[in-house]
Protein backbone atom coordinates (compact mmCIF):
# COMPACT_ATOMS: atom_id res chain seq x y z
CA UNK A 1 0.00 0.00 0.00
CA UNK A 2 1.20 3.48 -1.16
CA UNK A 3 -0.25 6.61 0.20
CA UNK A 4 0.42 10.34 -1.03
CA UNK A 5 -1.04 13.30 0.75
CA UNK A 6 -1.90 16.65 -1.53
CA UNK A 7 -2.95 20.05 -0.13
CA UNK A 8 -5.52 21.82 -2.02
CA UNK A 9 -8.18 24.38 -1.54
CA UNK A 10 -11.74 23.75 -0.51
CA UNK A 11 -14.16 25.21 -1.99
CA UNK A 12 -16.77 23.62 -0.60
CA UNK A 13 -15.96 22.05 2.35
CA UNK A 14 -17.04 18.44 3.80
CA UNK A 15 -14.36 15.06 4.06
CA UNK A 16 -15.57 11.81 2.34
CA UNK A 17 -13.83 8.43 0.91
CA UNK A 18 -14.68 7.20 -2.32
CA UNK A 19 -12.82 5.59 -5.11
CA UNK A 20 -10.78 8.04 -7.88
CA UNK A 21 -12.55 8.27 -11.33
CA UNK A 22 -9.59 10.12 -13.01
CA UNK A 23 -10.04 12.55 -16.50
CA UNK A 24 -6.60 13.63 -17.44
CA UNK A 25 -8.52 16.34 -19.92
CA UNK A 26 -11.05 18.63 -19.08
CA UNK A 27 -14.31 17.36 -17.83
CA UNK A 28 -17.25 18.47 -20.17
CA UNK A 29 -20.14 18.05 -17.92
CA UNK A 30 -22.96 18.54 -20.02
CA UNK A 31 -21.35 16.19 -22.49
CA UNK A 32 -20.70 13.64 -19.51
CA UNK A 33 -24.05 13.78 -17.49
CA UNK A 34 -26.50 14.35 -20.83
CA UNK A 35 -27.47 10.68 -20.68
CA UNK A 36 -27.54 10.30 -17.51
CA UNK A 37 -30.02 12.67 -16.73
CA UNK A 38 -31.72 12.37 -19.56
CA UNK A 39 -32.52 8.68 -18.73
CA UNK A 40 -32.33 8.31 -15.36
CA UNK A 41 -29.29 6.48 -15.08
CA UNK A 42 -28.49 6.34 -11.23
CA UNK A 43 -24.90 4.61 -12.03
CA UNK A 44 -24.50 8.07 -13.60
CA UNK A 45 -22.17 6.79 -16.80
CA UNK A 46 -20.55 9.18 -18.58
CA UNK A 47 -21.79 10.17 -22.40
CA UNK A 48 -18.81 11.88 -23.63
CA UNK A 49 -17.61 10.63 -26.28
CA UNK A 50 -14.73 12.54 -26.50
CA UNK A 51 -13.29 11.93 -22.88
CA UNK A 52 -11.57 8.16 -23.58
CA UNK A 53 -10.50 8.00 -19.97
CA UNK A 54 -14.49 8.32 -19.10
CA UNK A 55 -16.92 7.22 -21.52
CA UNK A 56 -19.35 4.78 -20.37
CA UNK A 57 -17.77 4.69 -16.98
CA UNK A 58 -20.19 4.96 -13.66
CA UNK A 59 -19.54 8.68 -11.87
CA UNK A 60 -22.04 8.64 -8.95
CA UNK A 61 -20.50 8.33 -6.01
CA UNK A 62 -16.75 8.73 -7.30
CA UNK A 63 -14.14 11.10 -6.52
CA UNK A 64 -13.72 12.96 -9.72
CA UNK A 65 -10.47 13.95 -10.66
CA UNK A 66 -9.68 16.83 -12.95
CA UNK A 67 -8.14 19.70 -14.38
CA UNK A 68 -10.68 21.34 -14.97
CA UNK A 69 -14.39 21.40 -16.58
CA UNK A 70 -15.41 22.74 -20.28
CA UNK A 71 -18.15 23.46 -22.34
CA UNK A 72 -21.51 24.21 -21.86
CA UNK A 73 -22.75 26.97 -19.65
CA UNK A 74 -25.16 24.61 -18.40
CA UNK A 75 -22.46 23.23 -16.45
CA UNK A 76 -23.31 23.90 -12.79
CA UNK A 77 -27.01 23.43 -13.66
CA UNK A 78 -26.29 19.81 -14.77
CA UNK A 79 -24.31 19.63 -11.64
CA UNK A 80 -26.97 21.08 -9.40
CA UNK A 81 -29.33 18.58 -10.92
CA UNK A 82 -27.35 15.53 -10.07
CA UNK A 83 -26.68 16.56 -6.93
CA UNK A 84 -30.56 17.33 -6.33
CA UNK A 85 -31.00 13.53 -7.68
CA UNK A 86 -28.21 12.47 -5.54
CA UNK A 87 -26.37 11.22 -8.77
CA UNK A 88 -23.26 13.56 -7.64
CA UNK A 89 -19.95 12.41 -7.33
CA UNK A 90 -18.73 11.90 -3.89
CA UNK A 91 -16.42 15.13 -4.13
CA UNK A 92 -14.62 16.70 -7.32
CA UNK A 93 -11.07 17.52 -7.24
CA UNK A 94 -8.89 19.61 -9.36
CA UNK A 95 -5.43 19.84 -10.22
CA UNK A 96 -6.34 24.04 -11.12
CA UNK A 97 -8.10 26.79 -10.11
CA UNK A 98 -11.56 25.34 -10.21
CA UNK A 99 -13.17 27.05 -13.40
CA UNK A 100 -16.81 29.47 -13.03
CA UNK A 101 -19.23 26.38 -13.99
CA UNK A 102 -17.72 23.93 -12.04
CA UNK A 103 -17.45 26.61 -8.96
CA UNK A 104 -21.50 27.44 -9.79
CA UNK A 105 -22.29 23.62 -9.73
CA UNK A 106 -20.46 22.91 -6.54
CA UNK A 107 -21.92 26.31 -4.75
CA UNK A 108 -25.46 25.81 -6.26
CA UNK A 109 -25.34 22.09 -4.58
CA UNK A 110 -24.20 23.20 -1.59
CA UNK A 111 -26.75 26.48 -0.78
CA UNK A 112 -29.60 24.92 -2.71
CA UNK A 113 -29.44 21.03 -1.87
CA UNK A 114 -29.04 18.65 0.95
CA UNK A 115 -26.49 16.35 -1.08
CA UNK A 116 -22.81 16.61 -0.01
CA UNK A 117 -19.76 16.99 -2.60
CA UNK A 118 -17.08 18.52 -1.20
CA UNK A 119 -14.90 20.33 -3.68
CA UNK A 120 -11.35 20.97 -3.14
CA UNK A 121 -9.30 23.04 -6.29
CA UNK A 122 -5.44 23.79 -6.98
CA UNK A 123 -4.15 20.08 -6.13
CA UNK A 124 -1.36 20.94 -8.59
CA UNK A 125 -0.29 19.17 -11.67
CA UNK A 126 1.45 16.68 -9.89
CA UNK A 127 -1.63 14.86 -8.14
CA UNK A 128 -3.26 14.43 -11.63
CA UNK A 129 0.09 13.19 -12.96
CA UNK A 130 0.03 10.54 -9.90
CA UNK A 131 -3.67 9.91 -9.18
CA UNK A 132 -5.31 6.66 -10.63
CA UNK A 133 -8.94 5.45 -11.45
CA UNK A 134 -9.53 3.02 -8.86
CA UNK A 135 -7.30 4.51 -6.07
CA UNK A 136 -8.82 5.54 -2.52
CA UNK A 137 -9.22 8.77 -1.91
CA UNK A 138 -10.04 10.38 1.33
CA UNK A 139 -10.58 14.39 1.55
CA UNK A 140 -10.78 16.29 4.87
CA UNK A 141 -12.60 19.68 5.41
CA UNK A 142 -9.11 21.35 5.28
CA UNK A 143 -8.52 20.33 1.57
CA UNK A 144 -6.21 17.40 2.54
CA UNK A 145 -6.32 15.00 -0.10
CA UNK A 146 -4.84 11.73 0.18
CA UNK A 147 -4.72 9.24 -2.03
CA UNK A 148 -4.01 5.57 -1.55
CA UNK A 149 -2.92 2.73 -3.26
CA UNK A 150 -3.11 -1.34 -3.04
CA UNK B 1 -15.97 40.92 -0.18
CA UNK B 2 -17.29 44.73 0.08
CA UNK B 3 -20.87 44.90 -0.15
CA UNK B 4 -22.88 48.32 -1.05
CA UNK B 5 -25.91 48.92 1.15
CA UNK B 6 -28.38 47.55 -0.85
CA UNK B 7 -26.19 44.43 -1.42
CA UNK B 8 -25.71 43.93 2.07
CA UNK B 9 -29.71 44.41 2.79
CA UNK B 10 -30.67 41.87 0.31
CA UNK B 11 -27.87 39.58 1.88
CA UNK B 12 -29.68 40.09 5.41
CA UNK B 13 -32.78 39.14 3.94
CA UNK B 14 -34.74 43.27 3.86
CA UNK B 15 -35.83 41.97 0.47
CA UNK B 16 -37.38 38.20 1.31
CA UNK B 17 -35.43 34.93 2.18
CA UNK B 18 -34.93 33.98 -1.17
CA UNK B 19 -32.93 36.92 -2.49
CA UNK B 20 -30.86 36.98 0.68
CA UNK B 21 -30.03 33.22 -0.66
CA UNK B 22 -29.64 34.18 -4.10
CA UNK B 23 -27.04 37.00 -3.21
CA UNK B 24 -25.57 34.59 -0.82
CA UNK B 25 -24.75 32.08 -3.81
CA UNK B 26 -23.01 34.63 -6.05
CA UNK B 27 -21.00 35.86 -3.07
CA UNK B 28 -19.69 32.52 -2.47
CA UNK B 29 -19.29 32.44 -6.36
CA UNK B 30 -17.52 35.50 -6.43
CA UNK B 31 -15.10 34.88 -3.13
CA UNK B 32 -14.12 31.48 -4.60
CA UNK B 33 -12.68 33.63 -7.46
CA UNK B 34 -10.98 36.24 -5.05
CA UNK B 35 -13.83 39.26 -6.20
CA UNK B 36 -13.19 42.16 -4.35
CA UNK B 37 -17.04 43.34 -4.49
CA UNK B 38 -20.21 43.03 -6.45
CA UNK B 39 -20.89 45.29 -9.53
CA UNK B 40 -23.74 46.19 -10.81
CA UNK B 41 -25.26 44.38 -14.32
CA UNK B 42 -25.19 47.65 -16.81
CA UNK B 43 -26.93 45.52 -20.01
CA UNK B 44 -30.32 46.17 -20.62
CA UNK B 45 -31.42 42.57 -21.09
CA UNK B 46 -30.30 39.15 -19.98
CA UNK B 47 -29.86 35.74 -21.36
CA UNK B 48 -30.33 32.69 -19.87
CA UNK B 49 -28.99 29.60 -20.91
CA UNK B 50 -31.99 26.91 -19.72
CA UNK B 51 -34.77 26.86 -22.56
CA UNK B 52 -36.42 23.42 -22.01
CA UNK B 53 -38.77 21.66 -20.07
CA UNK B 54 -36.79 18.73 -19.50
CA UNK B 55 -38.70 15.98 -17.72
CA UNK B 56 -35.83 14.90 -15.51
CA UNK B 57 -34.47 18.45 -14.93
CA UNK B 58 -37.21 18.89 -12.19
CA UNK B 59 -35.11 20.25 -9.51
CA UNK B 60 -34.52 23.25 -11.79
CA UNK B 61 -38.48 23.95 -12.39
CA UNK B 62 -38.69 23.13 -8.52
CA UNK B 63 -35.84 25.90 -8.17
CA UNK B 64 -37.80 28.40 -10.70
CA UNK B 65 -41.09 28.06 -7.93
CA UNK B 66 -39.09 28.66 -4.93
CA UNK B 67 -38.05 31.77 -6.55
CA UNK B 68 -41.12 33.31 -8.14
CA UNK B 69 -42.78 32.22 -5.07
CA UNK B 70 -40.35 33.75 -3.01
CA UNK B 71 -40.72 36.93 -5.31
CA UNK B 72 -37.32 36.70 -6.45
CA UNK B 73 -38.33 37.61 -9.99
CA UNK B 74 -35.41 38.93 -12.67
CA UNK B 75 -35.22 42.72 -12.23
CA UNK B 76 -34.08 42.99 -15.96
CA UNK B 77 -36.29 41.29 -19.04
CA UNK B 78 -34.24 38.45 -20.71
CA UNK B 79 -34.15 35.92 -23.65
CA UNK B 80 -33.49 32.60 -23.37
CA UNK B 81 -31.71 29.48 -25.49
CA UNK B 82 -34.01 27.75 -28.26
CA UNK B 83 -37.04 25.78 -27.41
CA UNK B 84 -36.64 21.95 -28.52
CA UNK B 85 -39.04 21.65 -30.55
CA UNK B 86 -41.00 22.27 -33.32
CA UNK B 87 -43.27 20.78 -35.53
CA UNK B 88 -42.04 21.05 -38.85
CA UNK B 89 -38.90 18.77 -38.06
CA UNK B 90 -39.11 15.83 -38.69
CA UNK B 91 -39.68 12.95 -36.39
CA UNK B 92 -41.53 9.07 -36.48
CA UNK B 93 -44.23 8.15 -34.20
CA UNK B 94 -41.92 6.47 -31.70
CA UNK B 95 -39.29 9.63 -32.01
CA UNK B 96 -42.42 11.93 -31.14
CA UNK B 97 -43.30 9.85 -28.51
CA UNK B 98 -39.71 10.04 -26.92
CA UNK B 99 -40.30 13.68 -27.15
CA UNK B 100 -43.75 14.08 -25.04
CA UNK B 101 -42.13 12.28 -22.32
CA UNK B 102 -38.79 13.78 -22.40
CA UNK B 103 -40.04 17.70 -22.92
CA UNK B 104 -43.16 17.29 -20.58
CA UNK B 105 -42.20 20.64 -18.46
CA UNK B 106 -42.10 22.81 -21.41
CA UNK B 107 -45.57 24.34 -20.80
CA UNK B 108 -44.66 24.99 -17.45
CA UNK B 109 -41.18 26.46 -18.04
CA UNK B 110 -42.89 28.52 -20.74
CA UNK B 111 -45.29 29.91 -18.46
CA UNK B 112 -42.14 30.08 -15.41
CA UNK B 113 -39.89 32.27 -17.70
CA UNK B 114 -43.01 34.23 -18.60
CA UNK B 115 -43.34 35.05 -14.86
CA UNK B 116 -39.47 35.58 -14.54
CA UNK B 117 -39.21 38.47 -16.97
CA UNK B 118 -38.64 36.93 -20.68
CA UNK B 119 -38.52 40.14 -23.36
CA UNK B 120 -40.49 37.99 -25.42
CA UNK B 121 -42.68 35.40 -26.20
CA UNK B 122 -40.35 34.63 -29.46
CA UNK B 123 -37.03 35.59 -27.37
CA UNK B 124 -35.82 31.62 -27.73
CA UNK B 125 -32.70 31.69 -29.55
CA UNK B 126 -28.46 31.48 -28.75
CA UNK B 127 -28.09 34.40 -30.89
CA UNK B 128 -29.77 37.04 -28.43
CA UNK B 129 -27.62 39.54 -30.20
CA UNK B 130 -28.98 39.55 -33.64
CA UNK B 131 -30.61 42.41 -34.78
CA UNK B 132 -34.57 40.93 -35.12
CA UNK B 133 -34.01 39.91 -31.67
CA UNK B 134 -32.19 42.84 -30.19
CA UNK B 135 -30.39 41.81 -27.10
CA UNK B 136 -27.63 43.37 -28.48
CA UNK B 137 -25.36 44.89 -25.39
CA UNK B 138 -23.14 47.72 -25.84
CA UNK B 139 -19.12 48.06 -25.87
CA UNK B 140 -18.16 48.24 -22.09
CA UNK B 141 -21.68 46.43 -21.26
CA UNK B 142 -21.45 44.04 -17.24
CA UNK B 143 -23.84 41.21 -18.11
CA UNK B 144 -25.29 38.38 -16.49
CA UNK B 145 -26.01 35.96 -19.36
CA UNK B 146 -24.80 32.59 -19.71
CA UNK B 147 -25.05 30.17 -22.86
CA UNK B 148 -21.34 30.04 -23.98
CA UNK B 149 -21.57 30.96 -27.36
CA UNK B 150 -23.22 33.74 -26.63
CA UNK B 151 -20.80 34.93 -23.75
CA UNK B 152 -18.01 34.47 -26.16
CA UNK B 153 -19.51 36.31 -28.82
CA UNK B 154 -21.14 39.06 -26.43
CA UNK B 155 -17.19 39.60 -25.09
CA UNK B 156 -14.93 39.20 -27.87
CA UNK B 157 -17.07 40.93 -30.65
CA UNK B 158 -19.10 43.21 -28.62
CA UNK B 159 -16.45 44.19 -26.35
CA UNK B 160 -19.14 43.68 -23.87
CA UNK B 161 -17.97 41.84 -20.22
CA UNK B 162 -19.33 38.43 -18.75
CA UNK B 163 -18.31 35.72 -16.95
CA UNK B 164 -18.86 32.13 -18.31
CA UNK B 165 -21.45 31.91 -16.08
CA UNK B 166 -23.30 28.78 -15.49
CA UNK B 167 -27.21 28.40 -16.05
CA UNK B 168 -29.19 29.51 -13.07
CA UNK B 169 -26.48 31.94 -11.60
CA UNK B 170 -27.57 33.89 -15.07
CA UNK B 171 -30.74 34.26 -13.68
CA UNK B 172 -29.00 35.23 -9.80
CA UNK B 173 -27.54 38.17 -11.84
CA UNK B 174 -30.42 39.69 -13.10
CA UNK B 175 -32.83 39.28 -9.93
CA UNK B 176 -30.18 40.96 -7.58
CA UNK B 177 -28.69 43.01 -10.11
CA UNK B 178 -25.69 42.69 -9.26
CA UNK B 179 -22.28 40.24 -10.49
CA UNK B 180 -18.83 39.19 -8.71
CA UNK B 181 -16.57 41.28 -10.33
CA UNK B 182 -13.58 38.63 -11.31
CA UNK B 183 -12.17 36.86 -14.50
CA UNK B 184 -13.64 38.69 -17.95
CA UNK B 185 -14.99 41.48 -16.12
CA UNK B 186 -11.55 42.95 -15.22
CA UNK B 187 -8.83 44.48 -17.80
CA UNK B 188 -6.05 42.03 -16.58
CA UNK B 189 -8.79 39.34 -17.35
CA UNK B 190 -9.09 40.36 -20.69
CA UNK B 191 -5.19 39.89 -21.17
CA UNK B 192 -4.39 37.55 -23.86
CA UNK B 193 -2.33 33.92 -22.54
CA UNK B 194 -1.77 32.71 -26.24
CA UNK B 195 -0.68 33.97 -29.89
CA UNK B 196 -2.91 32.28 -32.49
CA UNK B 197 -1.16 32.68 -35.83
CA UNK B 198 -3.26 31.20 -38.04
CA UNK B 199 -1.20 30.12 -41.24
CA UNK B 200 -3.74 28.19 -43.48
CA UNK B 201 -3.49 28.31 -47.45
CA UNK B 202 -7.23 29.78 -47.39
CA UNK B 203 -9.51 30.83 -45.18
CA UNK B 204 -10.58 27.89 -42.30
CA UNK B 205 -13.39 26.51 -41.57
CA UNK B 206 -14.83 28.51 -38.61
CA UNK B 207 -15.87 25.96 -36.35
CA UNK B 208 -13.02 23.84 -37.18
CA UNK B 209 -10.45 26.64 -36.27
CA UNK B 210 -12.27 27.58 -33.22
CA UNK B 211 -12.29 24.03 -32.16
CA UNK B 212 -8.29 23.19 -32.74
CA UNK B 213 -8.38 26.76 -30.79
CA UNK B 214 -10.36 25.35 -27.72
CA UNK B 215 -8.75 22.35 -27.83
CA UNK B 216 -5.68 24.03 -27.23
CA UNK B 217 -6.28 26.99 -24.77
CA UNK B 218 -9.18 25.42 -22.97
CA UNK B 219 -10.15 28.75 -20.56
CA UNK B 220 -7.58 30.49 -21.82
CA UNK B 221 -7.49 33.64 -23.87
CA UNK B 222 -6.19 33.59 -27.20
CA UNK B 223 -4.79 36.58 -29.29
CA UNK B 224 -5.89 35.47 -33.48
CA UNK B 225 -3.20 36.88 -36.04
CA UNK B 226 -3.80 35.89 -39.44
CA UNK B 227 -7.61 35.97 -39.95
CA UNK B 228 -7.35 40.01 -41.07
CA UNK B 229 -6.27 38.87 -44.16
CA UNK B 230 -9.42 37.00 -44.97
CA UNK B 231 -11.84 39.45 -43.62
CA UNK B 232 -11.05 43.86 -43.42
CA UNK B 233 -13.62 44.86 -40.95
CA UNK B 234 -16.21 43.29 -38.90
CA UNK B 235 -19.06 43.24 -41.09
CA UNK B 236 -22.29 40.76 -41.32
CA UNK B 237 -20.09 37.87 -42.96
CA UNK B 238 -17.26 38.84 -40.15
CA UNK B 239 -19.52 38.91 -37.56
CA UNK B 240 -21.40 35.34 -38.30
CA UNK B 241 -18.23 33.73 -38.83
CA UNK B 242 -16.90 34.37 -35.50
CA UNK B 243 -20.19 33.59 -34.36
CA UNK B 244 -19.83 30.11 -35.21
CA UNK B 245 -15.43 30.53 -34.90
CA UNK B 246 -16.30 31.31 -30.58
CA UNK B 247 -19.00 28.71 -30.45
CA UNK B 248 -16.37 26.16 -31.38
CA UNK B 249 -14.08 27.42 -29.02
CA UNK B 250 -16.39 27.76 -25.91
CA UNK B 251 -17.55 23.98 -26.83
CA UNK B 252 -14.59 22.52 -27.53
CA UNK B 253 -12.89 23.95 -24.84
CA UNK B 254 -13.94 26.68 -22.31
CA UNK B 255 -13.31 30.20 -23.99
CA UNK B 256 -15.10 32.70 -22.80
CA UNK B 257 -12.91 35.47 -24.79
CA UNK B 258 -11.01 35.85 -27.47
CA UNK B 259 -9.52 38.69 -29.78
CA UNK B 260 -8.99 38.82 -33.38
CA UNK B 261 -5.85 41.00 -34.65
CA UNK B 262 -7.53 44.49 -36.13
CA UNK B 263 -11.06 42.89 -35.81
CA UNK B 264 -12.52 42.71 -32.89
CA UNK B 265 -12.98 45.74 -30.71
CA UNK B 266 -10.25 45.06 -27.82
CA UNK B 267 -7.93 43.90 -30.54
CA UNK B 268 -8.19 47.08 -32.48
CA UNK B 269 -7.59 49.37 -29.77
CA UNK B 270 -5.32 47.43 -27.71
CA UNK B 271 -3.16 45.58 -30.32
CA UNK B 272 -0.47 42.94 -29.00
CA UNK B 273 -0.50 45.11 -25.67
CA UNK B 274 -3.45 42.46 -24.88
CA UNK B 275 -0.71 39.10 -24.37
CA UNK B 276 0.35 38.72 -21.45
CA UNK B 277 4.38 38.98 -20.72
CA UNK B 278 4.77 35.35 -21.27
CA UNK B 279 2.32 34.29 -23.66
CA UNK B 280 2.69 31.14 -25.58
CA UNK B 281 2.52 30.42 -29.15
CA UNK B 282 0.66 27.96 -31.50
CA UNK B 283 0.84 28.05 -35.15
CA UNK B 284 -2.53 26.77 -37.11
CA UNK B 285 -1.39 25.58 -40.68
CA UNK B 286 -3.82 23.32 -42.58
CA UNK B 287 -1.81 20.36 -41.16
CA UNK B 288 -3.22 21.43 -37.48
CA UNK B 289 -6.84 21.64 -38.74
CA UNK B 290 -6.62 18.33 -40.56
CA UNK B 291 -5.65 16.62 -38.15
CA UNK B 292 -8.14 17.84 -35.48
CA UNK B 293 -11.02 16.91 -38.11
CA UNK B 294 -9.65 13.28 -38.09
CA UNK B 295 -9.16 12.92 -34.27
CA UNK B 296 -12.98 13.68 -34.25
CA UNK B 297 -14.58 10.30 -33.05
CA UNK B 298 -17.71 8.91 -34.93
CA UNK B 299 -19.87 7.24 -32.97
CA UNK B 300 -22.72 6.06 -35.71
CA UNK B 301 -23.49 2.07 -35.63
CA UNK B 302 -22.99 1.87 -39.04
CA UNK B 303 -19.81 4.43 -39.93
CA UNK B 304 -20.39 4.36 -43.79
CA UNK B 305 -24.05 4.51 -43.38
CA UNK B 306 -26.08 7.25 -45.52
CA UNK B 307 -27.24 10.21 -44.07
CA UNK B 308 -30.80 11.00 -43.07
CA UNK B 309 -31.06 14.06 -41.78
CA UNK B 310 -28.67 17.13 -41.56
CA UNK B 311 -28.17 20.30 -39.36
CA UNK B 312 -27.35 23.88 -40.05
CA UNK B 313 -27.29 26.30 -37.73
CA UNK B 314 -25.80 25.60 -34.22
CA UNK B 315 -25.55 28.13 -33.26
CA UNK B 316 -28.86 29.79 -34.95
CA UNK B 317 -27.87 31.43 -38.46
CA UNK B 318 -27.69 34.92 -39.21
CA UNK B 319 -29.98 36.34 -42.07
CA UNK B 320 -26.76 36.62 -43.83
CA UNK B 321 -25.75 32.74 -44.01
CA UNK B 322 -29.47 32.01 -44.10
CA UNK B 323 -29.22 33.97 -47.18
CA UNK B 324 -25.70 32.44 -48.61
CA UNK B 325 -26.81 29.09 -48.01
CA UNK B 326 -29.73 29.09 -50.15
CA UNK B 327 -27.92 30.17 -53.07
CA UNK B 328 -25.60 27.63 -52.21
CA UNK B 329 -27.85 25.35 -51.92
CA UNK B 330 -29.56 26.32 -54.84
CA UNK B 331 -26.54 26.49 -57.10
CA UNK B 332 -25.34 22.83 -55.88
CA UNK B 333 -28.81 21.20 -56.93
CA UNK B 334 -28.80 22.59 -60.21
CA UNK B 335 -25.21 21.50 -60.52
CA UNK B 336 -25.96 17.96 -59.96
CA UNK B 337 -28.74 18.21 -61.70
CA UNK B 338 -31.30 18.11 -58.99
CA UNK B 339 -34.35 19.26 -57.92
CA UNK B 340 -34.60 18.60 -53.65
CA UNK B 341 -32.20 17.60 -51.31
CA UNK B 342 -31.35 14.16 -51.04
CA UNK B 343 -30.82 13.84 -47.28
CA UNK B 344 -33.91 15.69 -45.35
CA UNK B 345 -31.94 19.17 -43.96
CA UNK B 346 -33.06 21.54 -41.34
CA UNK B 347 -31.82 25.09 -40.69
CA UNK B 348 -32.43 26.74 -37.51
CA UNK B 349 -32.16 30.28 -36.65
CA UNK B 350 -33.81 32.58 -33.96
CA UNK B 351 -37.37 33.04 -34.47
CA UNK B 352 -37.67 36.72 -35.12
CA UNK B 353 -34.93 36.31 -38.10
CA UNK B 354 -36.53 32.88 -39.21
CA UNK B 355 -39.97 35.06 -39.57
CA UNK B 356 -37.90 37.55 -41.64
CA UNK B 357 -36.26 35.36 -43.72
CA UNK B 358 -39.56 33.42 -44.86
CA UNK B 359 -40.93 36.67 -46.68
CA UNK B 360 -38.05 36.55 -49.35
CA UNK B 361 -37.94 34.83 -52.36
CA UNK B 362 -34.89 32.77 -51.50
CA UNK B 363 -36.80 31.00 -48.36
CA UNK B 364 -39.49 29.76 -50.80
CA UNK B 365 -37.06 28.63 -52.77
CA UNK B 366 -35.11 26.51 -50.36
CA UNK B 367 -39.17 25.11 -49.12
CA UNK B 368 -39.56 24.07 -52.30
CA UNK B 369 -35.82 22.74 -52.58
CA UNK B 370 -37.12 20.71 -49.19
CA UNK B 371 -34.98 22.13 -46.89
CA UNK B 372 -37.04 22.66 -43.73
CA UNK B 373 -36.85 25.99 -42.19
CA UNK B 374 -37.00 25.90 -38.12
CA UNK B 375 -35.96 28.08 -34.49
CA UNK B 376 -35.40 24.44 -32.34
CA UNK B 377 -32.03 23.98 -30.88
CA UNK B 378 -30.50 20.94 -32.66
CA UNK B 379 -28.85 20.17 -29.70
CA UNK B 380 -32.62 19.24 -28.22
CA UNK B 381 -33.37 17.59 -30.79
CA UNK B 382 -30.58 15.30 -30.80
CA UNK B 383 -30.75 14.04 -27.16
CA UNK B 384 -33.71 12.35 -28.06
CA UNK B 385 -32.45 8.44 -28.75
CA UNK B 386 -34.80 7.77 -31.14
CA UNK B 387 -32.56 10.42 -33.09
CA UNK B 388 -29.55 10.14 -31.82
CA UNK B 389 -29.44 6.84 -33.21
CA UNK B 390 -30.04 7.90 -37.00
CA UNK B 391 -26.91 8.82 -39.11
CA UNK B 392 -26.93 12.98 -38.94
CA UNK B 393 -24.23 15.41 -40.37
CA UNK B 394 -23.65 18.83 -38.99
CA UNK B 395 -21.35 21.72 -40.07
CA UNK B 396 -21.99 22.70 -36.15
CA UNK B 397 -18.77 21.64 -34.16
CA UNK B 398 -21.02 22.84 -31.21
CA UNK B 399 -23.57 20.16 -32.45
CA UNK B 400 -20.80 16.91 -32.76
CA UNK B 401 -19.38 17.65 -29.69
CA UNK B 402 -22.61 16.96 -27.24
CA UNK B 403 -24.58 14.31 -29.97
CA UNK B 404 -23.97 11.79 -32.28
CA UNK B 405 -23.80 14.11 -35.02
CA UNK B 406 -21.00 13.57 -37.83
CA UNK B 407 -18.99 16.92 -38.35
CA UNK B 408 -18.70 17.53 -42.13
CA UNK B 409 -17.01 20.69 -43.39
CA UNK B 410 -19.71 23.15 -45.40
CA UNK B 411 -18.21 22.45 -48.71
CA UNK B 412 -18.54 18.84 -47.67
CA UNK B 413 -22.22 18.75 -46.34
CA UNK B 414 -23.01 20.65 -48.91
CA UNK B 415 -22.63 17.78 -51.42
CA UNK B 416 -23.77 15.32 -49.17
CA UNK B 417 -27.34 16.84 -49.33
CA UNK B 418 -27.28 18.07 -52.97
CA UNK B 419 -26.28 14.41 -54.09
CA UNK B 420 -23.04 15.38 -55.01
CA UNK B 421 -21.40 13.20 -52.36
CA UNK B 422 -22.10 10.60 -49.23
Amino acid sequence: MTKKVFQGRAVVKGSVTAEALVSKGGFNTLASYQHALMFGDKEGKCSDQNNQDLYKKPMSGKALCMPQTIGSTTGGLVLYCAASMSRQPACLLFSKEIDSLAAAGAILADVWTESSMPTIDNLGDEFLSYVQTGDKITVSEDGTVTVERE
Amino acid sequence: MELTKRQQDILDGKEGDVKAKVMKTLIMYGETFGAPKMVDVTGKYGHLVTSFGLSVMKPVYDLMDTLIDGGALSSQKFSVDPRPLENCVPRNLIQNIFFKVMYSKQADYDKQLKTLGIMADDAYTCTCYMDEVGNIPDEGDILSWAESSAVVYANSVLGARCNRNSGILDLFGSIVGCVPYFGLLTDDGRKADWLIEVRTSSRPEAQLLGSAIGMKVMEQVPYVTGLDRYFSELDDEAKAYFKDFGAATASNGAVGLYHIENLTPEARKQGRSLLRENYRTFVIDDAVLEETERNYPVIWKDRSASPKLAFIGCPHLSAAQLESWSDRIDEALKRNGKDKVSVKTVMTAAPAVMENFKKSDKAVRLQKEGVILSHICPLMYMNNPKCASMPVITCSNKLRTYTSAKYCKEADLLEAITGGAR
